[in-house]
């Protein structure tokens, strides 16, 4: 064997040793939290003490589908997430188009730079922000007064507003580069072909773009969807999943519970992805 | 030939991952349910009381102590320099303070839970859950020499004692009060009433207090104003009681702008004007005031809830000694009288009123024996009624966690 195939050996070491650090995190490190998060959700727990009690049950889902409440903040949530990634959507279309197409090569590369300048900062910093511009004595009640309305308040356009805020960086830059890909020749072809910008957006553009878009919204909804903080700081009364899973464990001690309410989002991403996959969008991330 | 080989090793590798996840499972598969069985009594909540010896002598200091306290029971003077009772014990007791925080009783369970600090200020809703999952350990109270000035009242209660054996020394106790913009709120309020109006015309900007155990304050409005629903005492609620405050807190819900746990939110809110009447503590009301924020509060007609805090120690603390140190020096009188009067509570300590700014004692009714029992202290709610019935089951607290979840909707 060695004989025949003399640099099969080194390069079967040298490859191990790069890729098996990294292979271990991902099966130690990451599949073994999923792992672990998956068999917690079957136990149950003693509810005064907070002892987890290793008894294998399925009473936790059968609360989860049962009680009407999980269904409602699960719907709520699926509802945020999805309003947020079309609003991202919507706003992510024009600035890729502008960024990828017409800006020089200057000013492609400065707006690049301004899309990615508010991953800078903290997420709670924008956070509070928004919680400030949605106050009632807010810069969006100023501005809004003169023409006798009001600020929405806390609540939930007030989360999706600042859930699509914060995510919408990794909408755009997807779609950018989605776009960058696309051959200005093909738009010029398709004009001198006799082709409306309505046409050539719905029969160029838009082919190109719908599997980038999918990739950004990979982002959009998995963030969403997982989502505690910004609601907590901007979203009055209202509870997502992700507040669920962090009363249930902080408030009611109940780690076996929180982990079955966590799987929902799981789920729901594996789902998507593999609804995502077959767009060809994962070829895109 | 190479394909294969790489192909067979994945498959292999896979084999193997699989196998190994299959034997974790096995691992930690299904184990007897009577974990507790070994060891510990039964107390009179229906719960079992884990064993723990309590320290019998003190030796030196080992020369650091980490606090969780609510937010003003720790200042070391950082928040206020004048407002400073940690800076004194580090410097008599030689053990450096480390303060951590907290906004709820459930979190202070949580935190004590990861074992990382040695005393914790419970409450009586945290208390018997940290008793109850031997977090915390039985107190001698022969070793902590200001235990003896404590008001004989706060002594060996159901939040702070088992089976007659103290968890914990008696710190002060006081009364949750009904906060309210005077510019905006008028006339002022009088009555929990405010707050439970559907037709508020304040709708929008009423905040309460985001823990389950605030289903005690509906409980206690009930309890003045449907003497029909029979409740005795705001935790001790049976199956319909529970319901029936449900049902208001869900009508509240409906006026509620947002429900706050961190009081620096509510603090902003009520400045901002986001929130302007609701559910508050006198701390907040006079940090709210320093900023210049109009609010007053007031103990409502109806009574209200309150806590009566304990000092507790961790079962698995490195520094026993400066633990028992830290107990002694928050109940002296001039510690109480600091903690009392910066957080707007009675103090424990009968001498730490004679220290204290005059009128502040009478201000609060400190050891007034028959105004304390006027105040519903928060208690952790367990299937024994904690008011005496013994025909009916009640509520625990995981029935009202969950029926918290079902009130936020």
């Amino acid at each position: 064997m060695s004989k025949r195939h003399p640099r099969l050996r080194p390069q079967w070491m040298s490859l191990s040793v790069l890729l098996g650090p990294p292979m271990l995190w991902l099966g130690v490190a990451y599949l073994g939290a999923l792992a672990t998060l998956f068999i917690t959700a079957f136990w149950s727990v003693e509810t005064l003490s907070g002892t987890i009690l290793r008894v294998w049950n399925l009473d936790n889902f059968r609360t989860l589908f049962t009680t009407e409440v999980y269904r409602t903040i699960t719907v709520r949530t699926l509802l945020i997430a999805a309003s947020v990634t079309v609003l991202d959507a919507v706003l992510a279309f024009p600035i890729a188009f502008y960024m990828a197409k017409i800006a020089s090569p200057r000013a492609q590369k400065l707006l690049v730079i301004a899309v990615l300048t508010p991953l800078w900062a903290s997420y709670l910093v924008k956070a509070y922000a928004w919680r400030a511009m949605f106050s009632a004595s807010g810069p969006i009640a100023w501005i809004a007064d003169p023409f006798g309305l009001s600020s929405p308040g806390y609540g939930l356009p007030a989360t999706v507003i600042t859930l699509a805020y914060l995510w919408l960086p990794y909408m755009i830059l997807p779609m950018y580069a989605g776009l960058e890909r696309l051959p200005d020749s093909l738009l010029e072809a398709s004009a001198d072909l006799g082709a409306g910008a309505g046409h050539t957006l719905r029969r160029v553009v838009l082919p190109v773009l719908f599997p980038a878009a999918v990739a950004g919204s990979i982002f959009t909804f998995s963030l969403t969807l997982g989502d505690y903080i910004a609601v907590k700081i901007v979203g009055g009364t209202t509870q997502m999943l992700g507040n669920l899973v962090y009363d249930t464990f902080l408030t009611a001690n109940n780690m076996p519970f929180a982990a079955a309410v966590s799987l929902i989002p799981v789920a729901v991403m594996l789902v998507y992805l593999l609804a995502v996959r077959r767009t060809g969008a994962l070829e895109n991330l | 030939m190479t394909t294969h080989h790489t192909r067979r090793g994945f498959r292999v590798a896979g084999l193997a991952s699989a196998s190994a996840l299959l034997l974790v499972l096995a691992a930690c598969g299904t184990q007897s349910a009577d974990t507790n069985s070994g060891g510990g009594d039964k107390a009179s909540g229906g719960f079992t009381v884990p064993d723990l010896p309590m320290a019998e002598s003190l030796g030196e200091n080992e020369g650091s102590l980490s606090v969780l306290a609510w937010p003003g029971y720790a200042e070391d003077g950082s928040t206020d320099p004048s407002v400073d009772w940690v800076t004194p014990f580090e410097q008599s007791t030689g053990c450096d303070v480390t303060v951590k925080t907290f906004a709820t009783s459930d979190e202070a369970v949580q935190l004590m839970k990861s074992g990382q600090y040695d005393v914790v200020s419970a409450s009586g809703d945290a208390s018997l859950r940290l008793i109850a999952s031997g977090e915390v350990e039985p107190v001698n109270t022969d070793l902590v020499s200001n235990y003896a000035d404590v008001w004989g009242f706060l002594k060996d209660r159901s939040w702070n004692s088992v089976n007659g054996h103290m968890y914990g020394i008696p710190h002060g106790y006081g009364a949750n009060l009904l906060m309210w913009r005077t510019d905006i709120v008028k006339p002022a309020p009088t009555s929990w009433g405010a707050v439970f109006d559907e037709n508020s015309p304040y709708a929008g900007k009423i905040t309460a207090y985001d823990s389950p155990i605030y289903i005690a304050d509906a409980a206690l409005y009930l309890m003045k104003t449907q003497p029909d629903l029979g409740i005795k005492d705001p935790y001790a609620l049976d199956a319909d009681q529970l319901a029936a405050a449900v049902d208001l807190l869900k009508k509240q819900k409906t006026v509620i702008g947002e429900y706050w746990s961190d009081y620096t939110k509510e603090m902003g809110a009520f400045k901002s004007g986001d929130s302007v009447l609701g559910t508050s503590w006198q701390i907040i009301a006079n940090l709210a005031q320093g900023e210049g924020t109009k609010v007053d509060v007031t103990l409502p007609v109806e009574g209200s809830t309150g806590w009566s805090d304990t000092w507790m120690v961790s079962s698995k603390t490195q520094h026993r000694n400066c633990a028992y140190a830290w107990l002694n020096h928050i109940i002296s009188p001039e510690a109480n009288d600091a903690v009392a009067e910066w957080f707007g509570e009675a103090p424990a300590n009968a001498k730490a009123c004679d220290i204290a700014t005059k009128g502040f004692c009478e201000t609060f009714h400190a050891g007034d024996e028959s105004y304390a029992n006027q105040l519903y202290y928060w208690n952790t709610p367990v299937e024994q009624c904690l008011d005496g019935r013994t025909d009916v089951k009640c509520t625990t607290y995981a029935d009202w966690t969950q029926a918290w979840t079902e009130i936020k909707g």
